[in-house]
């Protein structure tokens, strides 16, 4: 059974007065333990399938199944202890904490909204997010905006998978950083795949990336599928047209390896 | 080949959060006239701190030691830049803020007190190529001889069009304000000349009205180059211009890029932090880590046989369509 | 720490702290310097200032220390616009976070009831307010509040509806926060920097609003205040005018006081801002 079944997915929205489909007609599957990357220029609806996903916003048709379920009946309560199963790591992990927040109140959050751990528990429950993510269980006191941009990202994985979800929605989640912190976060996230039997839903618009770690893609043109399959084969040799775009653009690196 | 410019031992520190920072340690490096250079490295190398030091942009409060000589002058001899470790050193006031008076004859543009003005204010100057007067000539020669003026000698293109267009005036007419204040051109010849850049950018006429929330980010981006080259710059510096694209638009400003330097003949100054863009577009790449400069070279040199360690990193870090999948190297599989 | 240090660069704002310094001083020294009730007969009617060394700024027509009534009626005035405009400020940043984040028919409701409030003279509402319920200390504060929180409650749902839209207030609800948990620990604290910028104004018109109130015999009756001595001096202003001057310069100092700090304080914080 898959983790995340959707299915003819459609979301419109206005644009200077004209509605425009941002996701149309929209369908696919991840299962356990599986990387689905989502590629595409922007305006493709890549984003917007996330936020979809995740029901920050509603869609307009379709249907999303998470973990067997009907995740568009859900409502209230019910709604928001299932979010514990369906996460997300932003692009950037400056925006996507509260400016005043600590390391400590971020990890916080999570295991006090769904009684994760108690009060008493939860300092030691933090330190081994901290441990789990590469991070020095010491961090925990610091403020959000004094640690670096790789520390962040792995601070919010280890939000991400505070709750144990099954599926991560993972939204531009290492464009932002250093090639060298890059390699690291990745490599993160492949662990945490192997030992939790995560699920991701990898977007990215670098297909360099999306070939390093995601098993199937879905290319994306104008909010359709555009192509999908297994993530080498279509990047080897891309059949749709944006597809062939996409690999034409992305830049490379012709060396002489010893 | 000549040198444009000759950058010489160029520190720059200031002031974050009440804690020195030093951007910029000792970097001499020598810009030939014609050439594109890409300077590359990863957040807090210096690299955007060098670009805005050449181009006299940096904030107030910016403390500069070193030289930097724009040689763009047909009244100068032109010289050979050898490797800029060994440049000899001809400025008697190197390193001295302020104390230029009497200081070197002519080719030098002496940096220092930035704080004068040529800062980047939120509201004014934003916009590549209407920013003036980086660095106050302190010898008060006619402006016509060595010292650059950011906009019409220095075009400048930022990572983020919206910020650096101005919101509320189309965009053609911010094009035409460029080449009027630096052409010394009226408003009808500066705004056919703005049409011809758009036509350069290879934007349709109709941009000329737009205004630019109107324009997607790749279309923004061309405006900003089209303002950044309206004055008809010798040099023309991207900060990470294509940064904020996707790879396709990216891929289309790089190449616009590289039309528009071939056909005008200008130098370029590539920033970048992804090594394998600026190996397309580069003849020859600076590697800064932690605000030095720790290799430069020709770009088949940089990327083939790099001598330094970090820049052998760098390279292995790149991820592109041939490197092994990380998925493989784990062993993992779903 | 260099908040404090760029508030104490402008001069505008030393002369308010200054004033706000002093004002503060009286009205806790009030009670020990005048320990008695101020509004006990001292001594001779209408005595004049600098006559009597005891009396050093006169007696009224019913020959009250003209001195004493000041320092009580500085706690007076403080009490009243410091409650005031934190009650305002309150119902405001409520007010305004619930519509900003709500939306939709809530916002749509909140936002025309702020109008109506709005389009009312803020006077007249505390006027009519004060002359239901009946003068005291309590009813005038919140007859004050009830004209002065619209404004905030405007510039907090600006805000919000800003915040709102940010990574980390969908961050908050992937993580399945409460949305009442969201508006009022996430988004309002991050909201209120221009709300408080309001304060200096809405203390200063708060003082003002009391003293009109009490010089329209609005007051509470059992208090000093500074309206109510200037209205006690107009019926004798020709013959001692310092009876009405002496506290409407006090009130004049207060208000700019108040009004030079709070934008002292705004230009420092305004500074931090734009460096970050």
């Amino acid at each position: 059974m898959s983790v995340l079944a959707v299915s003819n997915l459609a979301k419109r929205y206005r644009r200077g007065g004209e509605p425009f489909a941002a996701v149309d007609d929209v369908s696919f599957e991840i299962e356990q333990a599986e990387t689905l990357a989502l590629a595409g220029p922007s305006g493709s609806g890549k984003s917007t399938i996330a936020r979809l996903v995740l029901r920050l916003i509603g869609p307009d048709a379709g249907r999303i199944d998470f973990e067997g379920h009907d995740f568009l009946a859900l409502s209230g309560a019910a709604l928001r202890a299932r979010r514990a199963r369906l996460q997300m790591v932003f692009q950037d992990p400056l925006a996507a904490f509260n400016p005043r927040a600590t390391v400590a109140r971020v990890l916080d959050d999570p295991l006090r909204m769904h009684n994760i751990a108690s009060r008493t528990e939860r300092p030691r429950h933090i330190a081994a997010l901290l441990q789990r993510v590469g991070l020095d269980a010491g961090l925990a006191a610091r403020a959000i905006h004094e640690i670096s941009g790789g520390q962040r990202q792995r601070v919010a994985i280890a939000r991400a998978i505070a709750t144990r979800p099954s599926l991560i929605v993972l939204d531009e989640a290492v464009s932002a950083l250093d090639v060298s912190v890059r390699g690291q976060i990745l490599e993160l996230l492949l662990d945490l795949q192997r030992q939790e039997r995560i699920a991701y839903l990898f977007i990215s618009h670098d297909l360099g990336v999306i070939r390093a770690i995601a098993h199937r893609v879905v290319i994306l043109d104008a909010g359709r599928v555009a192509e999908s399959g297994d993530a080498r084969t279509v990047i080897a040799n891309p059949q749709s047209a944006i597809g062939k775009a996409l690999v034409a653009a992305t830049p490379r690196l012709i060396r002489n390896r010893p | 080949m000549t040198a444009l410019l000759s950058i010489r031992d160029l520190s720059v520190r200031y002031r974050r959060d009440g804690v020195e920072v030093q951007a910029l340690k000792g970097i001499g490096l020598g810009v030939l006239a014609g050439e594109r250079l890409a300077i590359i490295g990863e957040s807090g190398s210096g690299k955007s701190t060098l670009a805005l030091a050449v181009a006299g942009l940096l904030a107030r409060g910016a403390r500069i030691d070193g030289t930097i000589d724009w040689q763009a002058s047909q009244f100068q001899t032109p010289r050979s830049v050898t490797p800029p470790s060994v440049l000899p050193d001809i400025s008697p006031a190197r390193g001295e803020i302020g104390s230029s008076v009497g200081g070197p004859p002519s080719a030098t543009w002496e940096i220092g007190e930035s704080g004068d003005d040529g800062l980047i204010s939120p509201l004014a100057g934003e916009m590549s190529g209407r920013t003036e007067g980086g660095a106050k000539d302190r010898q008060r020669l006619p402006p016509t001889n060595n010292t650059p003026v950011s906009g019409r000698d220095i075009g400048f293109v930022f990572q983020d069009p919206s910020s650096s267009l101005d919101p509320v005036m189309p965009v053609g007419k911010q094009i035409a304000e460029v080449a009027r204040t630096h052409l010394d051109l009226n408003w009808q010849a500066a705004n056919a000349k703005s049409k011809t850049l758009l036509d350069r950018v290879r934007l349709p006429e109709a941009t000329l009205h737009a205004y630019p929330h109107q324009l997607s980010g790749g279309q923004k981006q061309r405006v900003a180059i089209a303002a950044a080259i309206a004055a008809g710059p010798r040099l023309l510096i991207a900060d990470e211009a294509t940064s904020a694209l996707d790879t396709i638009v990216q891929a289309e400003i790089v190449s616009l890029i590289r039309r528009l330097v071939a056909e005008d003949g200008m130098t370029l100054l590539f920033i970048s932090h992804d090594i394998a863009l600026a190996a397309t577009l580069a003849d020859r790449i600076a590697v800064l880590r932690h605000g030095e400069l720790i290799e430069l070279g020709e770009t088949r040199q940089i990327v083939e046989a790099p001598r330094h360690a970090y820049t052998r990193a760098l390279l292995d870090a790149h991820l592109g369509l041939d490197a092994k999948p990380l998925l493989d190297r784990q062993g993992a599989s779903a | 720490m260099n908040r404090l240090r760029r508030f104490f660069r402008s001069p505008e704002a030393i002369a308010g702290a200054l004033i706000l310094a002093l004002l503060m001083m009286m009205a806790l020294a009030a009670p020990l310097l005048f320990p008695g009730d101020p509004q006990a007969i001292a001594g001779p009617a209408l005595l004049p200032p600098f006559q009597d060394w005891p009396l050093p700024l006169g007696t009224d027509r019913l020959g009250r220390d003209v001195l004493a009534e000041l320092f009580h009626g500085a706690r007076t005035s403080l009490a009243v616009g410091l409650a005031a405009a934190a009650a305002a400020l309150l119902i405001g940043a409520v007010v305004g976070t619930s519509a900003g984040f709500a939306g939709g028919l809530v916002d749509e409701v909140l936002m025309r009831i702020t109008d109506a409030f709005q389009t009312v003279p803020s006077f007249l509402l505390a006027l009519a307010f004060v002359s239901i319920v009946g003068p005291s200390l309590g009813v005038v504060v919140a007859a004050i509040a009830l004209g002065a929180w619209t404004g905030p409650a405007r510039v907090a749902r600006a805000e919000v509806l800003s915040i709102r839209e940010r990574d980390y207030v969908a961050g908050a609800r992937v993580i399945g926060m409460h949305p009442l948990e969201i508006a009022f620990r996430e988004v309002l604290p991050n909201a209120l920097p221009p709300v408080l910028a309001l304060s200096s104004v809405i203390v200063a018109a708060a003082i003002l609003t009391e003293a009109a109130l009490s010089f329209l015999g609005l007051g509470d009756p059992n208090r000093v205040t500074w309206g109510g001595m200037i209205a006690e001096g107009r019926t004798v202003l020709r013959t001692a005018p310092f009876l009405s001057i002496v506290p409407g310069v006090a009130l004049v100092l207060t208000v700019l006081g108040v009004y030079l700090a709070g934008e002292g304080v705004v230009e420092s914080t305004a500074v931090r801002r734009s460096l970050s």
